[in-house]
């Protein structure tokens, strides 16, 4: 009897809402393979990983909020914001790269926080508090370059995107991006792991009863888009990194990072879904985009087949998900 | 439930093969190109082509000096119906967007043609509306300076050809002087029509370069900001004519909506396939993302096509490259307000004042990029203010 519920419960991982996404990567990654054998050989791995980065992080910072019940709408501007504003002040300066970085991590601290109380004390719907944040900051942007950034950013700056530790054995260059990301992804895994963590899926999952629980929603809540907000910095300090300044720089990634998180499996409305599963998301969207490259399929078309792609992951996990709610098990939240 | 599962996962596996299907493996790349010169006719008009690349050749009229007063070919015509005194005449303008560099730059340099014509009372007041790229928002502002009267001068730079045709027509018969710039429309009520030579022969200066620089055989990869702008596609269709008749091949065309992040990674993925000899951009702001991919993958630079903007212009210098810097001539933002004093005096002005249009190559390189010493990144070296009086002030902070 243990035996077949334990093996139930590593088909249900297997088959559940997250696998979908290790399935679909997977899928990817061979076809990938076949078309350019030379994609999983160190060197392009490498370049791949510094591409994809800003998006992984920006799938775990929206993960916080996503699972809370939430929406992060304000990441995409925020990016843009920060490798602007970083452009502007640093000027080309090595010295000041560092103390930028450092204001730079205040700024996104304080857009979280905003975000975060707008939310929870003014009761204003997620969706709408960081639409207008994003509002805000695109336009301040505009308002504060004319439409065109200024300013340089400076060689250390663009280090953490561009370059890594040289003349490692086999592999050649580690991205300083893999380390980063790694760093975040073992801290969002035990965070989650955490007392905060677990209070987090708890209150996206039924927020009334977390409150009659004892959560301090607003907090909580609260820290999560303080979280989101950091990830978007650091993301934005790997984004300009690896390309520099553009005017463009940014935009229409928060939907991108919304689309990772929920091709993971982690469900609107909250309560659900593991943080690996997000990265993963972020991680089959990058290389998604990679094998429309790759089969120099027109640009004009791409859109069309990313959508079905995306619905059709998702609609074949919230599918799995109704079937296996007709016999419910304690065992349906989280993951994690 | 079964059923539906396997038939969406059957879905997805149909959706990633059929975008297999869509195209043949990428090794036919001169076939797809084919395919896509084809495709792209709708954006390519002979005649056009053809003026443009004859327009090319011609000396304009005027003084070398002041480019954005020079005209090629001009065909004058009376202004004396609209003559008036004094000198305090209302200028009003209504601008598709500021929104990207190119145009943020050409509209400072407006400004400051337009403040140097207060002070030496000229014109009076200067109103301006900025429709961001919104096809209505324009209508609605051009027809709010008819309703308000006030206007003696209208310019215009529409968003669209089509749509604001007849907005443009409203405006001319409301009786005011009306002058279209940068893009056209399909009337020609407008007093002066102001623009550089064009697309076609901003697209061909660059693919003449590659095909001159390159050995037959060298692969190119086109990078392209966005399908359906006209002014870009037209560049695109004359560069498409130039390679077709070369030995050139052209490995693709990506479209990166200048997004340097994405410049950078296409062009990576590329290089891992294989060489890239060249590179033809249909606007140059995102250049020195392309050519940085080259640099980190440790690969020779290609022969480079950009623009007269300053980061790529100030890398070029920097490394030595191969490269030409097609230009769109921003100047053409000045000629619109000195046109409108012109008329207001009752002075001849071209029907279709057709503004020189050269791109920067390695022998004016130096020389340009000593003249915008002190301005910053993504200004553009042919804005031809240098003799305004906020220079250089005014272009520093933006």
């Amino acid at each position: 009897m243990s035996n077949t519920s334990r093996l139930r419960a590593v088909t249900d991982r297997l088959f559940s809402g997250s696998a979908t996404v290790f399935v679909l990567l997977a899928l990817i990654v061979v076809a990938l393979t076949v078309l350019n054998p030379s994609f999983l050989s160190p060197g392009p791995l490498m370049l791949f990983v510094k591409k994809a980065a800003p998006l992984i992080l920006l799938a775990i910072g929206q993960y916080f909020v996503i699972v809370s019940g939430e929406f992060d709408l304000s990441v995409g501007s925020l990016v843009g914001a920060q490798v602007v504003i970083a452009a502007l002040l640093i000027d080309g300066v090595e010295s000041a790269t560092w103390p930028v970085m450092l204001v730079m991590f205040a700024g996104g601290a304080i857009v979280g926080v905003v975000n975060g109380l707008a939310t929870t004390i003014l009761k204003v719907p997620s969706i709408i508090t960081t639409l207008g944040t994003m509002l805000v900051l695109y336009g301040a942007i505009r308002w504060l370059t004319g439409g065109a950034p200024t300013g340089a950013l400076s060689e250390q700056f663009r280090q953490l995107g561009r370059h890594g530790i040289d003349n490692v054995p086999l592999i050649g260059q580690v991205p300083w991006a893999l380390i980063i990301v790694i760093v975040a992804g073992v801290a969002a895994v035990f965070l989650m792991r955490s007392a905060w963590g677990r209070t987090l899926i708890t209150i996206g999952d039924n927020e009334r009863a977390a409150t009659f629980a004892g959560a301090r929603v607003w907090q909580v809540k609260t820290t999560a888009f303080v979280l989101s907000s950091l990830m978007a910095t650091a993301a934005g300090i790997l984004i300009g990194g690896y390309a520099g300044v553009t005017a463009q720089v940014g935009q229409g990634l928060e939907f991108t990072a919304i689309t990772a998180v929920v091709l993971g499996g982690v469900v609107l409305g909250g309560g659900r879904g593991w943080v690996v599963a997000a990265m993963a998301g972020a991680l089959t969207v990058e290389t998604l985009f990679r094998l429309f490259n790759q089969l120099s399929l027109p640009s004009t078309i791409r859109p069309t087949a990313q959508g079905l792609i995306i619905i059709a992951a998702v609609a074949y996990a919230a599918v799995d998900r109704a079937r296996r709610q007709r016999t419910p098990r304690h065992s349906d939240v989280a993951t994690s | 439930m079964r059923f539906t599962k396997t038939g969406l996962a059957g879905l997805a596996i149909a959706g990633l093969v059929l975008t297999g299907c869509t195209t043949d493996a990428p090794t036919d790349d001169a076939e797809t190109g084919e395919e896509q010169t084809g495709g792209d006719q709708e954006w390519f008009v002979q005649e056009d082509f053809d003026r443009e690349m004859a327009q090319r050749d011609i000396e304009p009229e005027g003084d070398a000096e002041q480019p954005w007063l020079q005209a090629i070919e001009p065909d004058w015509v009376d202004t004396s119906e609209f003559a008036t005194e004094g000198g305090d005449a209302t200028v009003c303008f209504s601008n598709a967007s500021v929104s990207n560099p190119w145009r943020v730059t050409g509209f400072i340099t407006m400004e400051q043609q337009v403040e140097a014509l207060q002070e030496s009372g000229d014109i009076g007041e200067f109103r301006v509306s900025d429709a961001a790229d919104d096809d209505n928002k324009q209508i609605s502002d051009i027809q709010a300076f008819v309703d308000s009267g006030d206007c003696d001068a209208i310019i215009i730079s529409p968003s669209t050809t089509a749509t604001l045709t007849p907005a443009v027509e409203a405006a001319c018969d409301s009786g005011a002087p009306v002058i279209v710039f940068d893009r056209g429309v399909n009337t020609d009520c407008a007093v002066t029509f102001i623009h550089p030579i064009g697309g076609y022969a901003y697209g061909a200066e660059g693919a003449e370069f590659l095909v001159d620089n390159l050995e037959p055989g060298s692969k190119v990869l086109a990078l392209r900001i966005l399908p359906g702008v006209d002014v870009l596609e037209n560049r695109w269709a004359a560069a498409q004519q130039i390679f077709a008749d070369s030995d050139l091949e052209i490995l693709g065309d990506e479209f990166t909506e200048g997004d340097g992040a994405k410049i950078k990674d296409v062009v990576t993925q590329y290089l891992e396939r294989g060489d890239v000899d060249g590179i033809w951009m249909d606007a140059g702001d995102g250049a020195v993302a392309a050519l940085e991919a080259f640099e980190d993958m440790g690969v020779d630079y290609p022969v480079m096509v950009g623009e007269d903007e300053l980061s790529f212009m100030r890398k070029w210098q920097e490394t030595g490259l191969t490269a030409i810097a097609p230009v769109y001539s921003n100047f053409q933002w000045r000629t619109p307000v000195l046109a409108a004093v012109d008329i207001l005096n009752g002075e001849q002005v071209p029907a279709e004042w057709v503004l020189p249009q050269e791109p920067i190559t390695d022998a004016d390189l130096d020389d340009f990029l000593e003249r915008n010493a002190d301005m910053p990144s993504l200004h553009y070296a042919k804005f031809g203010g240098e003799d305004l009086p906020n220079f250089p002030e005014a272009w520093q902070d933006r």
